[in-house]
């Protein structure tokens, strides 16, 4: 228990002190050409992320979330400005493999079960089979899905296909997450449950998190900073620095300071709405 | 009261009539049942006006009923009655020892050896066009083109002339007819697979992107296992018309063997009997393939998972 606490210090204040930037983007914009007029989803996007940062983006629907990550995670060329991904091009960290994606839908290969959908990311990094078994019965079993592994998607429910999605990136443990409303179909406490197990994994491994979301506690709960987005074109209002104790539970969030925090980012929401009308 | 007495039973049995009409075995034997009737009508109306003829020109009597049996008794009719067919089916396969010549196993295998021999070579051939056309963009629009102008050439019409000048180059036997089935059955595969190996939706696409995968692990992780479906339904397609340009393969060799053979023969000596129990048995063998195509399709997919 004792030694515990101490190795958590240990690493969050090597992960404080780096303070190294994993995330770079400058006047960053984007604009999708369609068949009748252009979508402009980004625009004149400024933000770093840390090595060991949890951000948060919330904002309105449609206003360029999924599109920021995805510039991210290389699946999206940026049209305007400039964006480095651990120093280096996105697409550059994209062959490294340096993050691991949880895209909004499961996108589950509905052939493979459970089990063998969160080893195909190990199987195209080649780890040996035994690894792949441990990694994918670890895996499971920290989203609540241990005994599941026979089957197939079809078998399973929404959110338990999203969760297998979330074992699936964690699987090859990407030093980098980046996660698309992962629990947004997940009822209210497996939702509570996984933020709890996600927070530990954070403090546990220092990895950096981007993490999407429409709940603001989720965001307030998890995030060491949370990126308040427009409506489209999507640009940032307001980023919220967002620390509190690292031992928080799911209980600190009838504290003071959660409700101040909560009460910042949802007035930087409305903000952004009046912008549109 | 006898209505009664005649619904009683069928009270005490309810499920019997109303069962074999709600699965499939009640409809198809209605089905069997009208072909058959029609057949024989058939029958007697084709062949009569070759029997009239000649009991007028005998002189001979002749009532309706005497004429139905004759219709259906002809040595060489325009259209042989059922019994006739089956007999002829009886003696020439159950009759006869399967390397005789005059078995119609023997001549269904020789068929169905280079129907599955046509069979598997177009089934490779049209795979890899189509990871050729999938993979390569210039392929794409060069190759496809092709292949779909491939199929406008009547190639039933052209392959006697194939064969005779494989013949005259010193391919005879398995092969040219093998090469006659490849050639129609290879398009099915190429357009079902171009489809099927397209099927994985961009969010699947992606996925792999951010693995950073390969060509060939997208290829085998993705793109394959999608397109097994689709492989399947083009296979189904495939085997009949491979079977079709086997028998067309066969007629212009001279008759020597197989199930186009003996239309042939038949058709030389006005067998008619014959030839419907030549068509019978490929018919037969059609299905036979389709269905065990069909078996180890389902057999693949729930491998793999689908739902049942
Ligand atoms: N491939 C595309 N082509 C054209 N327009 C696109 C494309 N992808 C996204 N858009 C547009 O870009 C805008 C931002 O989309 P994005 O998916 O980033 O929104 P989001 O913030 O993730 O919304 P949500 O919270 O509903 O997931 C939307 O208006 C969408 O219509
Ligand atoms: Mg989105």
């Amino acid at each position: 228990m004792a030694l515990e606490a101490v190795m958590q210090q240990g690493e969050a204040e090597t992960a404080g002190s780096a303070a190294r930037p994993v995330i770079e983007v400058e006047n960053l914009s984007l604009t999708f050409e369609t068949a009748d007029a252009p979508v402009y989803a980004l625009s004149e996007v400024n933000l770093t992320v840390n090595a060991g940062d949890f951000v948060s983006f919330i904002g309105p629907s449609g206003c360029g979330k999924t599109t920021l990550l995805r510039v991210i995670a290389d699946l999206e060329h940026q049209t305007g400005g400039t964006i480095s991904v651990n120093g280096v091009s996105p697409e550059e960290a994209r062959r490294a493999r340096a993050y691991g994606y949880v895209f909004q839908a499961p996108a589950l290969y509905p052939w493979r079960t459970v089990e063998r959908n969160v080893m195909l990311p190990l199987e195209i990094m080649g780890m040996t089979s035994a690894e792949r078994q441990a990694r994918a019965a670890r895996y499971l079993d920290l989203v609540n899905l241990g005994g599941f592994e026979k089957k197939f998607p079809w078998q399973l429910s929404g959110g338990m296909q999203q969760r297998v999605s979330i074992a699936r990136a964690l699987s090859f443990e990407p030093d980098l997450l980046l996660m698309d409303e992962p629990f947004g179909a997940l009822d209210e406490i497996t939702r509570d449950h996984l933020n709890e197990q996600l927070l530990r994994l954070w403090e546990r491994t220092g990895k950096t998190v981007v993490f999407v979301t429409h709940s603001i506690p989720e965001a307030v709960f998890l995030s060491s900073k949370i990126v308040v987005m427009s409506p489209r074109p999507g640009r940032i209002i307001d980023v919220i620095d967002c620390n509190l104790p690292a031992d928080r539970t799911l209980d600190s969030r009838e504290s003071n300071e959660f409700a101040e925090i909560a009460h910042r980012v949802r007035e930087g929401l409305r903000a952004g709405h009046s912008y549109d009308d | 009261m006898t209505t009664e007495a005649i619904a009683g039973p069928s009270k005490s049995t309810p499920g019997l009539l109303s069962r074999a009409f709600a699965g499939r075995s009640g409809p198809l034997a209605v089905v069997c049942l009208a072909i058959f009737v029609l057949w024989y009508l058939g029958t007697v109306w084709l062949n009569a006006p070759l029997l009239i003829d000649r009991y007028e020109r005998e002189g001979q009597d002749w009532s309706i009923t005497g004429l139905a049996g004759d219709a259906m008794a002809m040595e060489r009719p325009i259209l042989p009655a059922p019994h006739q067919v089956v007999e002829e089916l009886n003696k020439s396969i159950l009759q006869r020892s399967v390397t005789s010549k005059r078995s119609l196993i023997y001549h269904a295998w020789v068929t169905l050896s280079s129907t599955l021999l046509g069979f598997a070579m177009g089934t490779l051939l049209g795979i890899v066009l189509a990871v050729g056309i999938v993979h390569v963009n210039t392929l794409d629009r060069s190759l496809l083109p092709w292949v779909i102008a491939s199929q406008t050439i009547p190639i039933l019409a052209i392959a006697p002339m194939v064969i005779v000048v494989l013949g005259n180059i010193g391919f005879t036997g398995l092969v040219p007819k093998a090469l006659i089935s490849m050639y129609l059955c290879f398009f099915p595969v190429t357009i079902g697979m171009v489809k099927g190996l397209r099927s994985p939706d961009p969010l699947q696409m992606d996925l792999m992107r951010t693995y950073s995968a390969s060509k060939v692990q997208v290829f085998w992780q993705l793109r394959w296992p999608s397109s097994v479906p689709f492989l399947f339904a083009s296979l189904k397609v495939a085997i009949a018309i491979s079977l079709v340009g086997a028998i067309v393969g066969e007629l212009p060799t001279g008759a020597q063997a197989g199930i186009g053979a003996r239309l042939l023969v038949g058709s030389y000596y006005g067998q008619t009997v014959q030839i419907w129990a030549a068509l019978l048995t490929a018919a037969a063998m059609a299905g036979m393939l389709v269905a065990a195509m069909g078996g180890i399709e389902r057999l693949v997919l729930r491998r793999s998972g689908a739902r049942p």
